[in-house]
């Protein structure tokens, strides 16, 4: 019995920032000291609003590259795209900005967040999916293209904000948490990788010339334009190729365990600005 | 949709700095699609940048210039409220043009 | 050859525009010379096939100047160490020479060694920024042209994740 609590304490350590509360108590404001304690030990040189920057918080190297980059960013045609929808009514005359607060400006820091009447997680795609179906136009693909545009335009409005996720005091809302936890840690494909193998435990190392972005504020950047890419892909898509990466069965996009790892991960990030869009490797 | 050339000319002393970011593929001929077919080379050839009539700058790029390129350079004169003229053509012989104002 | 225009904008300046380089394109393919140069805008012709196509550095550099270059510490190369993604990479060209006509940048590793070539009027800086392909670790080339002569400079960049696909 003994052995069994040192290997499970060995493993919850080894996990890293996995609380080692008792198993039906969720605590998010423990979760969120112990994951943010964990970086900014593994990482003290680093400040604090920097790991938004991703793998360009860890390598000077790869950092002069991105500033080269960002000095004029190849997902500015994205946010352009995103602004002209924006202002472009659908054919029943409303627009986008009817169905977001603020009009949809400066709003995306809020999530996801916790939809205590249909009791699930909303994200931005999929409130945008949703708009635009109450509205009866079809949805967009949620992985890159239109969707892209429009998650870019609004992650730009929100430049500078910090991510401000909410948990309601609701069982439900605590469930969706905790199952986005529990998907982060998890091991999956053939790989046997889970989210926080690469994003936890090897944070700041190398995979082959790349460097693996933390988990701290890994949402903030979205969506990016990845070079690998050659296009705009939003947390959708990074979602899905990430599964494909460890040789798992990605999910459908939007399905409630990517929405939920969402929301777990955009709740560790709160404090933090959005520094989206980005550009990645 | 909006024009592929974007630009950002700022006056600074007696120079202007020109950016410009164009949206185009690039295609360099080598990669192949999902069907395994190669595709084919698609990429702008020749960039020209003019300023009170004249041309400050030609880009003579290759398929190897990266995909929405990127260019920066800089020549003496121009003012802010000045016209800088871009235009491109590429290997299929499609084009396009902006004129902005220097910053 | 006509000159398509590809865009279809809503933006103000962009319709303005479209006209002018319409009538260009109009221009170009009517072939009137007397026409004010800024009305035939870039001019496909300028293109150096030749040295575009050339598999072999030495070839590239050939068919651009028709003369070797010297290795020259006044032509300043700015470029990764190691590129985070052979797709996209940031390099730079400067360089203090007087009278800098050209500069032009090769990946000696890529199947087509020239990559860019620029052509820099009087009053231009001899100074380049942009972004290229490198399908693996290569040398990368800087030539400038200053007084009529070829001065060079070069850079080893490794590459991984590869440029071209790969």
């Amino acid at each position: 019995m003994l052995r069994v609590i040192a290997v499970l304490i060995a493993a919850l350590w080894v996990a890293g920032a996995c609380p080692a509360a008792a198993a039906d108590t969720i605590n998010p404001d423990a979760d969120f000291k112990a994951f943010r304690d964990y970086f900014t030990k593994k990482f003290p040189k680093v400040p604090l609003n920097d790991f938004v920057n991703g793998p360009y918080s860890m390598d000077a190297g790869l950092r002069k590259q991105w500033e080269a980059i960002e000095d004029f960013p190849p997902y500015d045609f994205a946010v352009d795209r995103g602004k002209e929808m924006f202002g472009t009514p659908f054919k029943n005359g409303k627009t986008y900005g009817d169905c977001f607060a603020n009009k949809g400006i400066g709003v995306r820091q809020n999530y996801p967040y916790f939809d205590e009447k249909s009791g699930e997680v909303i994200t931005l795609e999929l409130a945008l999916n949703r708009c635009r179906e109450a509205n009866g136009e079809p949805p967009f693909s949620y992985v890159k293209d239109e969707m892209a545009s429009l998650t870019a335009y609004m992650a730009f409005t929100s430049r500078g904000k910090l991510f401000d996720i909410k948990i309601p005091n609701d069982p439900r809302a605590l469930a969706a948490y905790q199952n986005g936890e529990k998907y982060f840690y998890s091991r999956r494909g053939q790989l046997n990788f889970s989210c926080a193998s690469c994003h936890v435990q090897s944070a700041g190392q190398h995979i082959r010339t790349e460097v693996l972005a933390p988990a701290l504020g890994i949402l903030a950047a979205m969506p990016i334009y990845r070079s690998e890419w050659g296009s705009m892909g939003t947390i959708s898509r990074r979602f899905v190729t990430c599964n494909s990466q460890v040789r798992g069965v990605p999910l459908e996009p939007q399905d409630e365990n990517y929405r939920d790892v969402e929301y777990y991960l955009s709740y560790m990030a709160n404090g933090l600005p959005i520094s989206g869009p980005g550009a990645r490797p | 949709m909006a024009n592929s050339i974007r630009v950002r000319a700022v006056a600074s002393g007696d120079h202007t700095e020109v950016q410009a970011l164009v949206q185009h593929p690039m295609d360099s001929g080598f990669v192949k699609d999902a069907q395994g077919n190669l595709i084919p080379p698609h990429h702008i050839e020749v960039v020209d940048f003019q300023h009170a009539g004249k041309t400050v700058f030609t880009a003579l790029w290759g398929p190897a210039v990266a995909k929405d390129p990127y260019i920066k350079f800089s020549f003496k004169g121009g003012q802010k409220g000045d016209d800088i003229a871009v235009s491109w053509v590429d290997n299929k012989g499609e084009s396009d043009s902006l004129t902005a104002k220097i910053m | 050859m006509p000159l398509k225009i590809t865009t279809n904008s809503r933006h103000d300046r962009t319709r303005r525009l479209l006209l002018k380089s319409a009538l260009g394109g109009l221009v170009a393919a009517l072939a009137l010379p007397w026409l004010p140069k800024w009305a035939r805008a870039a001019d496909g012709a300028l293109w150096p096939k030749d040295a575009f196509t050339q598999k072999t550095e030495a070839g590239a550099i050939k068919a651009l100047y028709g003369k070797e270059a010297t290795a020259s510490d006044q032509v300043k190369l700015d470029a990764p160490e190691i590129a985070e993604n052979g797709a996209v990479v940031p390099i730079a060209v400067s360089s203090a020479l007087p009278n800098v006509t050209s500069i032009s940048i090769l990946v000696s590793e890529n199947p087509f060694p020239l990559a860019a070539s620029y052509k820099l009027p009087p009053g231009t800086t001899a100074m380049v920024a942009n972004r290229l392909k490198m399908a693996k670790t290569s040398k990368v080339v800087a030539l400038v042209e200053s007084d009529g002569k070829i001065f060079s400079a070069t850079k080893e960049v490794k590459v991984t994740v590869g440029g071209c696909g790969g």
